[in-house]
């Protein structure tokens, strides 16, 4: 690790990106993760990158699927309505098996909304958002440290699955500059060895016979039963990364807690806030944060919720999508409340305090 | 220990950049910091402002509801922000474009026509400059020297003069800050 740097989220999570060997990058322009696209744009010819603003998010998703095809570290970002635009792109790099990194910086919708931030992108991003059975792995920093580690930790496991994996971000964090200490940037011995795991099915030039391969990217299976076999095939694998790549956060759980919260991203600072005040008025509250929103911690949630809790409560910059998930983790152990704020207004902390008051 | 800054002005008065040299050196000092801006339409002919904290601990919510320190460089953002400035806490004002000032006195004032004086030290670039010089004069929060060496590091090769004008605009609001 190298010195701390003060610097926006969306600087942040890009030079990580690169240091982590990101080497092309495909995006159009759109608030509130301007910055990330304009820091690519100055820093990828300094590292014989690609960086390209392409004529739409439609050509820039399709490009990354080229660019996956081949084996590479790729990444593209937007804000929510340009993320709507790739959600055809992300279906076919899901059901082609391709790993690639795309990042959602928030903002509030529907529609074109406002250029807030916001967390109504939870259900695109964690249940489907294009067609057929697919997951992404959606990551939930909640810092500029976080969304900065976020980058490297979406590239391991993209590689790792074979997956596209989300950033999901928003506008506060994007705008936000908070200090930031970067890992060392991948060598180019260490960029080799990242291109190798993919040579079984990448596309590449092809070498002389007798040594052809025949590599085909694709997601189309027109048979039936090759197609279920194909769909079962990507289930075993989303099974195997809810077993194995679940991660979450805990602030003051214990086995006094009288009120377990849940939130994520943004949101959660703003509780942690909220229960640090409640502390000093002697309640004792607790907070499970997932940081994978897919796959989710269901286990963390439920085993928080111990003996003394008498509720769960749900903290969203939405009008409560994820409480669906909280609820089927708790399972009717306890009752689930809700308390959102949407329109890109941020909750404050005495808001959630008053919330959390209100059923202690 | 933790203070609540927000920096408000025109834009291109320089009211982000308070918050963002405060946020570095404090970081430098070994200091928690968060600087969250107000972004989008509200940038433009209202305030642009800032949202800067600096803490012993990690910080949480990076939002500013309620700051120890206000730096108004303008009139809106005194009607904006004055009322929300804790009891006890601070405002900086600029009077030079603050008409009507403030009527609040349960919190330290220290007012000054920035522009006029940005103007005596060489620029009108570094009015903001005199601002966090306030902040340093009056509260233990960061030190000059910190900033002293980030300004060098940052203008010493590119611009002597204005690096100059700068010093002289944090000594000025040393001086002003002190009670």
């Amino acid at each position: 690790m190298g010195e701390k740097v003060l610097m926006k989220g969306n600087e942040a999570v890009a030079e990580a990106a690169i240091r982590a060997g990101c080497r092309l990058y495909f995006a159009y322009p759109i608030t509130p993760q301007s910055e990330l696209i304009e820091y690519m744009a100055r820093m990828m010819p300094k590292v014989d990158g690609t960086f390209l603003q392409a004529s739409s998010e439609v050509a820039a998703i399709n490009m990354v699927y080229g660019a996956a095809g081949c084996g590479r570290r790729v990444m593209t970002s937007s804000s929510s309505p340009g993320i709507s635009l790739k959600m055809e792109g992300i279906s076919y790099l899901a059901g082609a098996n391709l790993p690639s990194v795309i990042v959602n910086v928030q903002r509030g919708g529907p529609g074109l909304g406002d250029i807030q931030p916001a967390q109504g992108d939870y259900f695109q991003a964690t249940k489907g958002g294009g067609h057929g059975d697919y997951r992404l792995i959606v990551l939930a920093p909640s810092s500029v440290q976080e969304f900065a580690d976020s980058a490297s930790d979406a590239f391991d496991l993209a590689d790792k699955y074979r997956i596209p994996v989300m950033i999901l971000a928003d506008g506060l964090l994007g705008q936000m500059m908070e200090p930031v200490e970067f890992k060392p940037a991948k060598t180019e011995a260490e960029l080799a060895e990242l291109d190798k795991q993919h040579l079984d099915w990448a596309m590449y030039q092809n070498k002389p016979e007798p040594n052809h391969h025949h590599h085909e990217i694709n997601s189309l299976e027109i048979d039936p039963h090759e197609l279920e076999k194909h769909v079962l095939k990507l289930d075993q694998k989303y099974k195997l990364i809810q077993k194995n790549e679940v991660k979450h956060e805990e602030y003051n759980v214990n086995e006094d807690n009288e009120i377990l919260c849940v939130a994520f991203g943004t949101a959660s600072r703003i509780v942690k806030s909220a229960i640090d005040q409640l502390k000093k008025e002697g309640h004792n509250v607790g907070l499970v944060r997932p940081i994978t929103v897919w796959p989710y911690p269901s286990e963390a949630v439920l085993n928080a919720v111990s003996k003394n809790v008498k509720k769960v409560v749900v903290f969203e910059l939405n009008l409560g999508q994820m409480v669906e998930d909280v609820r089927l983790a708790v399972n009717g152990k306890v009752p689930v409340d809700f308390m959102g704020k949407v329109g890109g207004l941020v909750f404050t902390p005495e808001e959630v305090k008053t919330k959390i008051e209100e059923n202690l | 220990m933790k203070t609540e800054i927000i920096s408000s002005g025109f834009g291109g008065q320089g009211a982000l950049t308070v918050g963002k040299f405060i946020a570095k050196a404090a970081m430098a000092e070994g200091m928690h910091v968060s600087w969250l801006p107000a972004y989008g339409p509200e940038m433009r002919g209202g305030t642009a402002n800032v949202s800067a904290i600096v803490s012993e601990t990690a910080i949480a919510s990076p939002i500013v509801s309620s700051p120890d320190i206000l730096v108004a460089l303008n009139q809106p953002s005194i009607d904006k922000f004055g009322a929300d400035v804790k009891e006890g806490g601070l405002m900086i004002i600029n009077s030079d474009m603050c008409p009507d000032g403030t009527t609040r006195t349960d919190i330290e004032i220290i007012e000054a026509p920035m522009n006029l004086i940005a103007k005596e030290m060489g620029s009108d670039k570094v009015l903001n400059m005199i601002a966090i010089g306030m902040i340093i004069g009056r509260k233990n929060l960061i030190k000059f020297e910190t900033i002293e060496a980030d300004l060098t590091a940052f203008l010493a090769k590119k611009n002597p003069a204005l690096l100059e004008a700068n010093i002289k605009a944090i000594k000025k609001g040393i001086e002003l800050g002190k009670k």
